[in-house]
């Protein structure tokens, strides 16, 4: 089997995040991988040694964000592949979804797409459903369990997550998923993979690369600030007893009109 | 000019997301000219969805019945919705915020070479485009996104824009869609659901109460003492989630958590609030035990009322507090859910 796991660099979640002269700017925080991106790592490594597999992980960005490729090679990943092309900036999520199928096609024989389920920047978590769109493959997003995986079949059974619950799914062969957190802890990278990782050398390609010309954007930004500051007044509910502080918690709350 | 709106209704076996309403009243106030609101509802013996509809205020019901599309899956449905969008043309399609809209909304903009507006939270309107405020960094910022092609396709957060009232005296006649899918071509099929766990789900949920590490943190418990540390730390969290699902019970609320407590397996990841979890904007918000780190208020800060309760007076989660106890929960949360059962009768 072939699997790619679909990475992407964002800032630390811990990040205070502001806006400096339009400009979205996370201080001096760190660069990691994307969280969610870690489940999809966990998953993709976990169908490989169950089932044999190739695991090459596949990230767009600029050529310097390599952060989310080094950590899932850390993680165990066999090989990567770095899509960067100057055009590249402000792409929307169609234009991102149709240039990482281009890539998956042209990395060729992939059996399964893994994706995590969205990332903590621009929280859309479109991009799975859109590039299962453009592969015409069938999408099971939102994966909480492989049920099954049949290599030799090409197919697999998962539980998606919806509102309601879980909706068990069989699906066949390429496939696009994406995984949730409750699919299980990710591992943490071993020293020998951080070492393997920091010398690690992979493709990076190009849209020439990939012989397409830079797909259309229609959806723009045209501003980002941070929310209003919201005028908390903040108050410590006064009470001698835990039962007093409860009572007097009460009346304020009921004060409000809220419940 | 005429302007058209589509509006997607989700829903999971004829019971709508109630989203979708919300979604058709801001589909009202986009219409223009001659232009109407129509709704558009995908499923298999889920007519009545479109009398609901109706009452809602769409003007016109396209209702797509089909065996296949009895369960939910995304690529039958997206198939629909893009063969109605290219017969109907709209100028405006929009989804409700939920894990199947999202999925159909980008994968009718992959059909349609369009784009979407993901988890719009306001809406303006400037020469006939649409204007879109959205959360990024999990509420961190907000970001300001139109889309230059048509349809414009938005989805909507739940509890951002007005929550309307249906007008029993509405009515009307659907218009059925011709569904032509071929069920030998579709490359998925559904095996079986399994239901979430009962409660109120935390995005629809007008009050929400959350614990957070402090659920473990009491010393006066005593656990079993031939199970591991781990585990007495996980029935000591136990104990103290028994008091806020007492109280979640008292205030028809939803239960939520820190990220903390979920790591350490007190209570499941759909409980999850926070930046990688699920962002909630209910009417109160009662964080008990939750220190408040970054993360965990990006995924609460908008909620109306916010009540902090404790041990650490110093707690970052007491500055968005509009009330505060400090106090260690398991001596507040029995007296208050008393409080509350006296007061709300």
């Amino acid at each position: 089997m072939k699997i790619v796991v679909c990475v992407k660099q964002v800032p630390d979640t811990a990040a205070t995040m502001t806006v400096e002269e339009g400009k979205i700017s996370w201080g001096d925080a760190q660069l990691i991988i994307n969280p969610w991106d870690e489940y999809a790592v966990e998953a993709a490594l976990n169908i490989a040694a169950t089932h044999g597999a190739e695991v090459i992980v596949l990230s767009m960005g600029k050529e310097d964000e390599t952060e989310a490729i080094k950590h899932a090679l850390a993680m165990g990943a066999n090989d990567a592949v770095l899509v960067t092309d100057p055009v590249l900036e402000n792409l929307d999520n169609v234009a991102t979804a149709r240039i990482l199928a281009k890539a998956i096609q042209k990395i060729g024989e992939v059996d399964l797409a893994i994706f995590g389920q969205q990332s903590v920047d621009t929280v859309t978590g479109l991009l799975p459903a859109q590039v299962a769109r453009v592969l015409g493959w069938p999408a099971l997003p939102l994966v909480s369990q492989f049920d099954a995986i049949s290599p030799d079949e090409g197919t697999l059974r998962v539980k998606r997550a919806l509102e309601e619950g879980k909706q068990i799914v069989d699906g066949k062969f390429p496939a696009v998923v994406s995984v949730t957190k409750d699919y299980g802890e990710p591992r943490y990278p071993s020293f020998m993979g951080i070492r393997k990782a920091s010398r690690a050398k992979y493709p990076i390609w190009g849209l020439a690369d990939l012989e397409m010309d830079a797909p259309k954007t229609v959806v723009f930004w045209s501003d980002v600030s941070a929310p209003p500051t919201r005028e908390i007044v903040s108050e410590i509910i006064a009470g001698e007893t835990p039962e007093e502080k409860a009572q007097n918690l009460v009346k304020k709350i009921m004060e409000e009109k809220v419940l | 000019m005429n302007k058209n709106i589509l509006v997607f209704i989700d829903h999971f076996k004829g019971e709508a997301q109630a989203a979708s309403w919300e979604a058709i009243a801001v589909g009202k106030t986009l219409v223009e000219g001659e232009g109407k609101v129509s709704a558009l509802v995908l499923g298999h013996g889920v007519a009545s969805l479109a009398n609901t509809a109706f009452q809602y205020g769409a003007d016109e019901v396209l209702l797509a019945e089909s065996p296949t599309l009895e369960d939910y899956r995304p690529e039958p449905w997206a198939d629909v919705i893009a063969q109605v969008a290219r017969e109907h043309a709209p100028d405006v399609m929009i989804f409700p915020t939920t894990t199947r809209a999202k999925e159909l909304a980008g994968m009718a903009a992959v059909d349609l070479e369009t784009g979407v507006l993901v988890d719009v939270v306001n809406l303006i309107v400037e020469n006939g485009t649409l204007i879109a405020t959205r959360p990024i960094y999990a509420g961190k910022l907000l970001s300001t996104v139109k889309c230059e092609a048509t349809p414009q396709i938005v989805t909507l957060r739940g509890r951002a824009f007005a929550s309307p009232e249906p007008d029993a005296a509405l009515s009307g006649t659907p218009t059925p869609v011709g569904v032509e899918l071929a069920p030998d071509g579709i490359a998925t099929s559904v095996v079986d659901y399994a239901k979430a766990e009962s409660g109120i789900s935390l995005k629809d949920a007008n009050v929400i109460v959350s614990g957070g590490r402090g659920v473990s943190n009491n010393a006066s418990l005593s656990p079993p003492a031939d199970i591991s540390e781990d585990e007495q730390e996980i029935w000591k969290a136990e104990q103290g989630f028994k008091l806020i699902n007492e109280l979640a019970a008292v205030l028809g609320a939803a239960v939520g958590a820190s990220r903390a407590a979920v790591d350490a397996n007190y209570i499941p990841y759909e409980h999850q609030v926070g930046q990688t979890g699920k962002v909630v904007s209910p009417n109160v918000y009662i964080a008990c035990g939750i220190s408040g780190a970054i993360q965990h208020l990006a995924g609460m800060r908008t909620s109306k009322v916010i009540v902090a309760i404790n041990k650490d007076a110093d707690a970052p989660i007491f500055k968005l507090a509009r009330f505060g106890v400090v106090g260690d929960l398991f001596d507040i949360l029995p007296p208050l859910i008393e409080s509350f059962k006296e007061s709300l009768g």
